[in-house]
């Protein structure tokens, strides 16, 4: 029987696991989260139900029978709280998967390895934040982390809130922010009305099979509506002030490229600031199964979802930011080929077709919403770029500049930007972006902040510890999670 | 013979030989394939180390690198500015200690041979050591303190020399692979080919770390030059509680041995950035930069028996690099007698940082034709120890 291995329990995730057990493969589902239905479905612990959910989420059904579906399968092994730490590749097949499982702050994690037939990567994007001056201080959140507190919590991140940025996914998180009680002041999306009009107009009836697509944009937007947010185009914010925590926040326009108008700011008292520049895909286990990415940084996969590592698939947003629709589509398919089906069976004809429509979709989301280059307008020379290791802006260009260095690893290691706890997960790209034009001729190490041989962190002692035999494992923790697995 | 040199290689060892030979008025050009530090000088830890060596040349340098580095770190922040990162030169001392008693006698008459040989290396007891360390775990059989280890952050240090260098004249081409040689019809090498044209000069120098033996080869010579792999873990940043660099005994019986399997043995130091830096790993797997999970494993074991309290410590990441391994464990620095105008400072295995600054004064001074500071016959591609492995010269242009 084949093994499949699928990393991330997110849309495509839960897909591509159902895809394969249709094909009747073994198959095991990973996630980080004590939960099922990734960052896109996250909500309540079933110990607090809550009738709401399928307002606050989008395809709520389709969440709710992928996962009763996956968890009262025996052929389906669902281990939460798994973080995979290491993807060692092997001579043959897609590789050993090295994973702690357990409560991030818990103790008493065990490691487990697995070496499956075939691997699904759905490991899913984080936020893109773009830094700028003010966005360290308490109260301005990511899009997502206010979504998921809204959405996992019901907590709001503040009763005067901004929402600024760029990409659809405003729209969702100011509705999540209003669904908690915040009074949203306004939506400020970057771009500007031609270029949303080039990324969104043409050709339009490429998007009639992406009609739920829209009906669910539709949905916030209707819901904008009736809250009164002002959507306004070409406009930022720039900065954030306050002593403690944010107090209020400069809005100003700025140009097609995104670059400050002086003379247009615009000082609004709040208590919290969501900003969202799009998403990240988190490619660390696909570098490191060696799958070659594309030229816009994202997994390059076949018509099967199969990248060029053998025997390791990729789904959802790790293949192009594409929504939950696309990544249910990519989901099905990879887990169908990883189980051993072919892209041209009946039962794949929808989803093929599906995935088609969304594609487009994804490639008009980068086209309207798209980070501009003239974002580092916005900093000055103190502002932090890397949190974790407060790198400010003026000491990556000082550092650049005194070396002379081409180099993004160097200069990494020099500033030491990137190199704390999230290891980049929130500036690398923006260091890049910015070393990138300050460095004469560009940056030439070919080097890129998306390879993290340790992929999630882990304790000394675990990683010491042998590991404990994956047959023999038994989840001990609590509520829900023993059902449907070992 | 005019003064001009081309250096193959843009890590540590072509860093500082560029730096010395442009300030004693050479023409010198450092070609790299990659860019500067872009091997193994940033996956290394900084070490500048006389504890892991016994009695021997390798020493000697050692010990004439250690007192380079102490003026080094000062001429450089005084010439590059206040602008430019701190090499973080600190002389931090080592804590060798055993956790066995037959770790311990070898450890101490090891210790013991190197006091003949002027190292400062003082035996403490449980009590001496662990005032050293608070945190290092009370089963030590024997602890050696050398307080003439010291460190720096390699990368800086690398891009540090290399500033200096250019300061002096030297001009650095990054991205420029070297393909093959010049000769003149004498046989003498007389420059380089490269995609972006021929360079050309009267001396070649490969600086070119663990791919030294690929580069000499394409030259026309053999040099047995192998990568060793090595790997090591790094932390989040924590209060700091370890003060030296603290390493296990057997650390040093890793360093001169030859065998190809894996070993591990623990190195562990806190940085100025306040991560704990965790080693190491040796490996003869050649150019193979995959990940090896048992590997962390057995360092991750080996740290816990001397700093329990690291249990807790979050790994935050891992890197790893390819020392320049020579089968008699010592650096080749100076002319090729197979091939006239083709020199060497390559070899340097995992003291390459260390070893840089007296490697570079060594070499110059053999260039310049001026009296060396030490004998530099026991580093000379024809001693006696490297015949056996020297295989006849190709000269396959």
């Amino acid at each position: 029987m084949i093994q499949v291995l699928v990393i991330g329990a997110g849309p495509a995730g839960l897909a591509a696991a159902r895809a394969a057990r249709r094909l009747g493969a073994s198959v095991t589902l990973l996630d980080s989260s004590d939960q099922l239905g990734g960052q896109f479905w996250r909500h309540l612990p079933a110990a607090r139900p809550a009738a709401r959910e399928r307002i606050l989420h989008h395809g709520w059904d389709t969440f709710q029978s992928l996962s009763a579906t996956l968890e009262s399968d025996g052929g389906c092994r669902i281990i939460r709280s798994a973080n995979v730490f290491a993807l060692e590749t092997a001579a043959a097949g897609p590789g050993t998967v090295h994973v702690i499982v357990g409560a991030p702050d818990g103790v008493g994690r065990k490691r487990l390895s697995f070496s499956p037939d075939a691997i699904v990567l759905a490991t899913g994007a984080h936020d893109r934040t773009l830094p700028f001056p003010g966005w360290d201080l308490p109260g301005v959140f990511t899009g997502g982390a206010a979504q998921a507190l809204a959405k996992g919590e019901r907590l709001a991140v503040g009763r005067r809130v901004v929402v600024s940025g760029a990409g659809p996914f405003l729209l969702p998180v100011a509705a999540s922010l209003v669904a908690v009680g915040s009074r949203v002041l306004g939506v400020y999306e970057a771009n500007r009305l031609p270029a949303l009009v080039r990324g969104w107009l043409p050709r339009p009836w490429q998007l009639l099979g992406a009609w739920k697509k829209g009906a669910e944009l539709g949905g916030y937007a209707r819901g904008h509506l009736a809250h009164r947010i002002p959507y306004k185009l070409g406009r930022a914010v720039v900065a954030a002030h306050g002593t403690d925590r944010v107090e209020s926040v400069t809005v100003a326009e700025i140009t097609a490229d995104w670059t400050p108008i002086p003379g247009t700011e615009r000082r609004i008292a709040v208590d919290a600031v969501c900003i969202s520049h799009g998403f990240t895909p988190r490619l660390e286990l696909a570098v490191a199964a060696g799958c070659a990415l594309t030229l816009e940084r994202f997994v390059r996969v076949d018509d099967r979802q199969h990248s060029s590592a053998p025997g390791v698939y990729a789904a959802g947003e790790i293949t192009g930011i594409g929504g939950v629709d696309l990544a249910l589509a990519e989901g099905t398919i990879a887990g169908h080929a990883a189980a051993g089906g072919t892209i041209g069976d009946r039962a794949l004809r929808t989803t093929v077709r599906g995935r088609r429509t969304f594609q487009g979709f994804a490639a008009r989301i980068e086209a309207a919403h798209g980070i501009r280059a003239g974002w580092p307008e916005m900093l000055t020379s103190d502002t932090i770029v890397c949190r974790c290791e407060e790198v400010t802006y003026g000491h990556l260009c000082e550092t650049a500049e005194s070396t002379g260095s081409r180099s993004l690893r160097a200069i990494k290691l020099s500033t030491r930007a990137g190199l704390g706890i999230c290891q980049g997960r929130i500036c690398g790209r923006s260091v890049e972006e910015l070393l990138a034009c300050r460095a004469g001729g560009g940056l030439v190490d070919g080097v890129n902040t998306d390879r993290r041989p340790i992929s999630g962190t882990i304790r000394l002692g675990e990683l010491a510890a042998a590991v404990t035999p994956a047959d023999s494992y038994r989840l001990t923790s609590t509520s829900e999670s023993s059902k449907g697995t070992l | 013979m005019t003064n001009d040199v081309i250096i193959v290689g843009a890590g540590i060892i072509g860093a500082a030989c560029a730096r010395s030979l442009a300030a004693a008025g050479c023409d010198v050009t450092v070609v790299d394939r990659g860019t500067t530090a872009g091997g193994t000088s940033s996956a290394c830890e900084g070490n500048l180390l006389v504890s892991d060596k016994g009695p021997g040349y390798e020493l000697v340098l050692a010990q004439y690198a250690s007192t380079l580095w102490k003026a080094a770190a000062v001429d450089l922040t005084e010439q590059l500015g206040p602008q430019f990162p701190s090499v973080e030169y600190e002389a931090k001392g080592g804590l060798v200690v055993a956790t066995t008693e037959a770790g311990a006698r070898v450890l101490l008459d090891f210790a013991a041979s190197q006091r003949s040989a002027g190292v400062d290396a003082c035996v403490l007891d449980a009590d001496a050591a662990h005032e050293l360390e608070p945190d290092l775990t009370p089963g030590i059989t024997a602890a050696v303190h050398y307080p003439e280890d010291a460190q720096v952050q390699p990368t800086i240090a690398t891009e540090a020399l290399m500033a200096s260098a250019r300061r002096y004249g030297a001009r650095l081409l990054e991205n420029t692979p070297v393909t093959g040689a010049i000769l003149d019809s004498a046989g003498a090498l007389v420059g380089v080919k490269t995609p972006a044209g021929d360079l050309r000069a009267s001396r070649v120098l490969i600086a070119a770390g663990p791919w030294s033996g690929d580069v000499a080869a394409l030259l026309g010579v053999h040099l047995p030059v192998r990568p060793r792999r090595g790997e090591l873990l790094v932390t989040s940043r924590m209060p700091h509680r370890i003060f030296h660099k603290v390493y296990d005994a057997d650390y040093v019986g890793a360093v001169g041995s030859d065998d190809s399997a894996l070993q591990t043995s623990s190195v562990i130091e806190s940085t100025a950035g306040g991560t704990v830096l965790i080693g190491s790993s040796r490996q003869q797997v050649g150019f193979d930069a995959r990940l090896r999970v048992d590997a962390l494993s057995e360092i991750a074991a080996k740290a816990l028996r001397l700093f329990p309290f690291l249990a807790g410590a979050a790994v935050i990441r891992s890197y790893g690099g390819f020392r320049p391994f020579m089968p008699d464990h010592l650096p080749v620095i100076g002319e090729d007698p197979r091939m006239p105008g083709l020199w060497h400072a390559a070899g340097h295995e995992g003291a390459g940082i260390g070893l840089s600054l007296a490697t570079a004064e060594l070499l110059t001074a053999l260039m310049l034709k001026r009296p060396t500071h030490l004998d530099a016959s026991p580093f000379s591609a024809a001693r006696a120890s490297l015949a056996p492995h020297l295989k006849a010269a190709s000269y396959a242009i």
